[in-house]
């Protein structure tokens, strides 16, 4: 009965990602718009831009290998799988004992890998440009992301997301320096990898500074729906990651009904509509961050997710 | 097991460590200024949870008294400093800011170590904040060192004495003639920085210590 409910939720929650991550985006967009005092589209707006480019025709390049072709499949499922696996509205999740934060870090950097090789696949100097640039972001992102996994694993003794949360609402730990340090840099971690405004700005095409978009230029029709889906997804992640791990409350745990997950459901629903509202917040009030300076933040956030490391060692209990 | 007194201090205390980094991770002087009003704001904020947690009432006027110059004074007056001499617009050239940090961040872990091993038997508490002021005044350094505008280095200066303060707080029972003896000290060596500031401007022009460094022979 529990393994079936658990299998429920699971798929259950497979398809809530997918269906909340374009309105995300959406109602970022939307509260960005109202921030600079347009009306901005509906909060609808990427369910409809999804649909209308499956319609569209595939056009490819002439060179185009099948590595072009595939990618966009890999890497919207890879980052699909990684999405279902942040527990998100229940910890009592079919794949919970899989939902390593490891795991989820592979799955991301496989994406970015393929999607990076899709970029110089074509042979075009922007692809080349936006492939060399992303791992640039890489090579300084991951390590951060795994110095943060490393801080929050060795307060709780255990990388599984479900098991993370679990501790975490119990409150047997208070306000830690290194969760502190840990989420500023993870947020940090998140825009960068998100290709939101300091870093790179998706909504542009302008040469000089784009990261993201540059490497999917060559794509269009059901290609290029995937891909814009994929990066919806992996928003929706780095939110429901950062909710799940500093902020779970509301979550319904193993062995409380089906209540609570319809509850925990409506808490993710306003947890994400918070967080989108900071984000676009940020992003109005911040400007474009000149490439050769992208290091320097992303070394800040290294650094800080060192520190919160370390000052696990002066703290209380560990 | 969790203990609100304990994990607000300790969570004050980081937020003026953060600011220290913040303060190295600056280019503009405005900015710096700002970061710097933020410092001392969040040592308001420990001075007056420490006074609030502890009962000592004297903190109180240790808090006021960081509000009143570090967060409110000295800011206003570096600001005025900075628009007279029209040099608001400057960007340093700080000693590469990735750099500045690696070494900020070491200072900190050698800081840890040194303070673990000493304070052995003591709570919690003060081994934290001891290791968190202990960096926050080695931060300081860091900035004197790596920057070369005057004001910045002023700043620097200023960080330091929020790290001493931060020690002061922690402890228990340190007298209050001590922190305001600091006070003080800082106090008149801000007014003689600023009129030092002001010599140095009309004599060589400039507030680069790198070039002034030149009217020493020290550099060719």
């Amino acid at each position: 009965m529990t393994l079936l409910l658990a299998t429920l939720y699971q798929i259950l929650q497979m398809l809530l990602v997918l269906a909340l991550a374009p309105l995300l985006t959406g109602w970022v967009r939307l509260v960005k718009a109202r921030l600079v005092g347009r009306q901005g589209p509906s909060v609808l707006q990427p369910f409809r831009d999804l649909l209308r480019l499956l319609r569209k025709e595939v056009v490819l390049a002439r060179n185009a290998s099948w590595l072009f072709r595939s990618v966009p499949y890999m890497m919207f499922t890879a980052i699909w799988l990684a999405a279902g696996l942040v527990p998100v509205f229940t910890t009592q999740l079919a794949l919970a004992p899989t939902a390593d934060l490891i795991a989820l870090i592979a799955l991301l950097g496989s994406a970015r890998f393929f999607l990076a090789l899709a970029g110089m696949d074509t042979g075009t100097s922007f692809g080349g440009i936006g492939s060399s640039r992303e791992m640039m972001i890489a090579a300084l992102a991951e390590p951060a992301m795994l110095m943060i996994v490393f801080s929050v694993a060795i307060l709780v003794r255990s990388t599984s997301l479900a098991e993370i949360a679990d501790f975490m609402m119990a409150g047997a730990v208070g306000l830690r320096i290194s969760l502190a340090l840990a989420l500023i840099a993870l947020v940090m971690v998140a825009i960068a990898e998100n290709a939101r405004i300091p870093i790179d700005n998706p909504a542009t095409h302008l040469e000089l500074t784009m990261v993201h978009e540059a490497m999917v230029l060559e794509y269009s029709g059901r290609h290029l729906a995937l891909v814009e889906a994929a990066s919806m997804l992996k928003l929706l992640l780095y939110m429901a990651l950062i909710a799940c791990v500093f902020a779970p409350w509301g979550m319904a745990t193993a062995g409380s009904g089906v209540a609570a997950a319809l509850g925990g459901m409506l808490v993710f629903v306003a947890k994400l509509a918070v967080g989108g509202t900071l984000l676009a917040l940020f992003e109005t009030s911040i400007a474009k961050m000149r490439v050769f300076r992208v290091g320097e933040f992303l070394g800040g956030a290294l650094l800080l997710s060192l520190l919160g490391a370390i000052f696990l060692y002066v703290s209380r209990g560990v | 097991m969790s203990d609100l007194g304990y994990d607000a201090a300790h969570m004050l205390g980081a937020v003026v460590l953060l600011m220290s980094f913040a303060l190295l991770y600056q280019r503009r002087l405005f900015s710096l200024l700002n970061v710097f009003t933020m410092q001392a704001l969040a040592l308001t904020a420990t001075a007056a949870w420490q006074a609030y947690s502890h009962g000592e009432p004297h903190l109180y006027i240790t808090a006021l008294l960081t509000l009143v110059l570090k967060a409110i004074l000295i800011p206003v007056a570096l600001h005025r400093i900075v628009v007279k001499m029209k040099i608001h617009r400057t960007i340093e050239p700080a000693l590469g800011i990735g750099l500045t940090m690696v070494a900020g961040v070491s200072l900190v872990t050698l800081s840890i170590l040194l303070v673990l091993p000493v304070t052995a038997d003591a709570t919690a508490l003060t081994r934290e904040n001891l290791a968190l002021s202990l960096s926050v005044v080695l931060l300081g350094l860091l900035m004197m060192i790596s920057r070369r505008n005057a004001v910045s280095q002023v700043v620097g200066f200023m960080s330091i004495e929020n790290g001493l303060i931060l020690a002061a707080v922690g402890v228990a029972g340190m007298p209050l003639v001590v922190e305001m003896s600091v006070a003080f000290s800082v106090m008149v060596a801000f007014i003689i920085f600023g009129i030092f500031l002001f010599h140095i401007r009309e004599r060589f022009d400039t507030l680069d210590m790198q070039k002034i460094e030149s009217f020493r022979g020290e550099s060719d």
